[in-house]
């Protein structure tokens, strides 16, 4: 579903961010991404949603290759990837509601069914009772819930998320990672990135990408 | 909808840069207007007296009649040449009788016809250049015996210089306010776009298409073009009847032809919509492009 084939990426300025990044992610899968500031945790989710392109190497993701990807096709790539970020990224003066309803509008979702499905994502994050609450109104793991309920608007197959749980405390981190658990139950892939080394450890079964220094140390599904 | 909704919405976020924008473009299209009018009513008067230009030979009293006739026919032959009439001593006398009332008794006592005979030279349309009116008139004077060749009035000229004159200005003037006007148009319309700043990261993001993201904005730029455009449009009708202007022979100014508005209305709006493209271009247009 993705693969990295010998990934560089380096930067005009800072360098390489990335030094020749291999691996496979498939179908359902999680996996944490790990490794200390700098080491291109990030820069490995933005290659993977096409927000930049690798120096060296190829990214593919189902059907899209970054050698050959037209400028024209990134939306629909980007509708099967869903990205949460650490800082959530939400309208402050929309409603919870509402930053859902704004991603189903600006892919074209008609009108008449944008309400019942804000109602139905709301739900599955758990958030049916705070669709009328601004994001000011709302705790972190409640943003969190909302920024992942925008996510899945476009019933994405991969979840990124870079630092979901960055900006919360220790419980809220917990439940918006049960809510990957769970939507990963439903089928979804999802890639984590993450420097919280205590929540890696916290969570053995998961497999575990480590980057250091923009190389891939270990990989422990190899 | 939701493209004019937006686009609205821009003009209401910044409303001042929005009408210098507006006002920059009504006001390097008022100049052309203005001069346009100018020029465009010159260009009247200039076919008014192109048409009634002549070039006319005064004849020497011993011309012999062959020479004349022979004359003749060579300058009917010239392509430059319309008609040639043949006017005689005697219809010069009369003719100056005629018009020329305060003298007729001073033609009256004359023994003497002092009244030279005269070819008149009308031009073909499209000859009726200062360029080839003085070549004529250089032909002719070139027959040993013709005295003196003129055509008459001189203005053609000077009508030509003022109109090129006129067309120069508005194009320097107008041109250089609509550089202006282009710089507001891609100011604000970047204003737009990073007022705008986290929802279209978020709806690259979600994987909105380019066109969604970007129509709003374009269609800033353009209504904003097309608005500078109907100003000035206004403002140039308005100077037009406030200031009845008379100018040399011609009694009243006439209105610019419904091309010309048309072509300067629609010419503001598609020069709006490109210096928004630019803006969108540079300010939006990264976010699917290679890197
Ligand atoms: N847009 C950019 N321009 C220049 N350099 C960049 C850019 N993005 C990242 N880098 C550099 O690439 C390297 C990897 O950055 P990246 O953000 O991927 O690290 P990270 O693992 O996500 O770190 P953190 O845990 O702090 O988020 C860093 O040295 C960074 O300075
Ligand atoms: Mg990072």
């Amino acid at each position: 579903m993705i693969s990295l084939r010998g990934v560089s990426k380096a930067y005009p300025r800072s360098g390489d961010a990335l030094r020749g990044v291999s691996f496979r992610l498939r179908k359902g899968e999680f996996a944490f991404l790990t490794g200390p500031s700098g080491a291109g945790k990030s820069t490995v989710l933005e290659l993977i949603h096409f927000q930049t392109r690798p120096t060296e190497g190829e990214v593919q993701v189902s059907r899209y290759n970054s050698r050959r990807v037209r400028r024209r096709d990134i939306p629909a790539l980007r509708r099967r990837v869903g990205f949460v970020f650490q800082d959530f990224k939400l309208l402050e003066r929309l409603t919870a509601a509402e930053n859902v309803a704004f991603a189903l509008e600006v892919i074209g979702t008609p009108r008449r069914e944008i309400a019942g499905r804000v109602q139905r994502l709301l739900s599955q994050v758990g958030l049916a009772a705070r669709a009328r609450s601004r994001p000011s109104e709302l705790s972190g793991g409640e943003r969190q819930r909302v920024a992942v309920a925008r996510a899945l608007a476009t019933e994405p197959r991969i979840l990124l998320a870079d630092e979901p749980t960055g900006n919360l405390d220790p419980d809220a981190a917990g439940g918006v990672f049960e809510l990957f658990r769970m939507l990963n139950r439903l089928g979804t892939a999802v890639l984590m990135a993450t420097h919280d080394a205590d929540f890696v450890r916290r969570h053995p079964d998961v497999r575990r990408l480590e980057l250091e220094d923009g190389r891939l140390a270990r990989d422990s599904a190899a | 909808m939701r493209s004019m909704r937006e686009a609205l919405a821009g003009f209401r976020r910044t409303p001042l840069l929005c009408a210098l924008s507006i006002g920059a473009t009504g006001l390097s299209l008022v100049i052309l207007g203005l001069f346009g009018l100018v020029a465009h009513n010159i260009g009247g008067a200039i076919g008014d007296v192109e048409r009634r230009v002549e070039v006319v030979g005064y004849l020497l009293d011993d011309a012999g009649p062959e020479q004349v006739r022979a004359a003749r026919r060579e300058m009917e032959a010239l392509p430059a040449v319309e008609s040639v009439r043949y006017v005689s001593k005697d219809e010069a006398l009369e003719r100056a009788r005629r018009d020329l009332v305060e003298f007729s008794d001073i033609y009256g006592e004359l023994r003497v016809n002092p009244l030279p005979a005269s070819f008149h030279l009308r031009l073909r349309e499209g000859f009726r250049t200062p360029a080839t009116v003085s070549e004529t008139a250089g032909m002719l004077a070139a027959y040993p015996f013709i005295e003196e060749a003129r055509f008459g009035d001189e203005w053609v000229e000077r009508l030509f210089a003022l109109r090129s004159a006129a067309t120069g200005i508005a194009l320097a003037l107008g041109g250089g306010f609509a550089l202006i006007a282009v710089l507001l148009i891609v100011t604000t319309v970047r204003m737009a776009i990073l007022a705008r700043g986290e929802e279209i990261e978020i709806m690259q993001i979600v994987g909105a298409r380019e066109g969604y993201i970007q129509r709003p904005f374009l269609l800033e730029g353009a209504v904003t073009g097309l608005a500078g455009g109907l100003l000035a449009l206004g403002v140039t009708r308005l100077a037009y009847v406030v200031f009845p202007v008379r100018f040399a022979a011609i009694e009243s100014l006439a209105w610019l032809p419904h091309l010309w508005t048309a072509a300067g209305v629609a010419a503001a709006a598609v020069l709006g919509l490109l210096a928004a493209a630019y803006s969108v271009h540079r300010e939006v247009g990264r976010a699917y492009g290679p890197s």
